[in-house]
């Protein structure tokens, strides 16, 4: 291995890990369910993204293997991850999860409630 | 647009049989041979030629991209920041995008945007209710990135 492809794998293991353990610091201080949705479906999607990337390319690397099955895994993740933000959120807000106390606007507080009438 | 791939891959086989050559290299050859020969004849397509849109979509992938590494240095300054002054809250959106694709595309591109999560969409496929995680600064923002957003999106779907 070069000292390039090295040097490319360390900082995008780093960087993943990194990513990954200020997903879980988000999910630990944010207040209610919405905010931590951002922390969780952003910087673990971006983090997890980065270790595959790093694996492919030490694998590359040292092998020559080219491993298209990593590759697919991050193109996999790349579009479910926000669908699965998003449905987690809307079932919370559905079956009636209450947002922090602090949240200024709710819009779709109306529709619900046009849509009872 | 589908139509247009074919007949560039049916050029591509055509230079292949004049070639009486049939290895991969032949056909990348005979395909950007094609390639010219269509963008010469562009004029006698109903719809755009093909490499517009081929064009559209890298570049909304690559707006996709950048979003997502810009969301995340957003929300690594807000979860390490030590006071916590952040002001959520959830705000409608109109949208012009029709077809069920194009929604589903701009609501995971909003998701992956800084700040900005999608909780529901309206029945009608007309508003997309966005929950926002510091309203103030992102209201206005959010607008102008959905803009381009939106603006990519309809580049794609042009006919």
């Amino acid at each position: 291995m070069t000292v390039i492809s090295e040097a490319v794998i360390a900082v995008l293991l780093l960087l993943g890990a990194f990513l990954t353990l200020v997903a879980a610091f988000g999910l630990i201080r944010l207040p209610d369910v919405y905010t931590r949705n951002h922390a969780a479906s952003k910087s673990a999607t971006l983090g997890v993204m980065c270790i595959l990337l790093a694996t492919f390319v030490y694998f590359f690397a040292k092998d020559g293997f080219f491993s298209s099955r990593l590759l697919l895994g991050i193109a996999f993740f790349f579009i479910t991850a926000p669908v699965a933000g998003h449905l987690i959120s809307r079932a919370a807000y559905n079956s009636g999860v209450k947002m922090w106390d602090q949240s200024v606007r709710d819009d779709l507080k109306n529709k619900q409630a046009q849509k009872k009438n | 647009m589908a139509f247009q791939i074919l007949l560039n891959v049916f050029l591509a086989f055509l230079w292949m049989f004049l070639q009486v050559s049939f290895s991969a290299r032949t056909f990348i050859i005979g395909y950007l041979l094609g390639l010219i020969v269509m963008a010469g004849m562009r004029r006698f397509f109903k719809s755009r030629f093909y490499l517009h849109r081929v064009w559209a979509v890298i570049y909304l992938f690559l707006l996709f991209l950048k979003e997502l590494i810009k969301a995340n240095i957003d929300v690594l300054k807000l979860v390490l920041r030590p006071k916590l002054n952040i002001r959520p809250g959830i705000f409608a959106l109109e949208t012009e995008l029709k077809s069920d694709w194009e929604v589903t595309l701009l609501s995971n591109l909003i998701t992956l945007t800084p700040g900005t999560l999608v909780v529901d969409v309206s029945d009608d496929n007309k508003t997309l209710y966005i929950h926002a995680i510091d309203i103030e600064d992102v209201s206005e923002a959010v607008d102008s990135i959905k803009n381009s957003f939106e603006k990519a999106i309809m580049e794609v779907s042009r006919g």
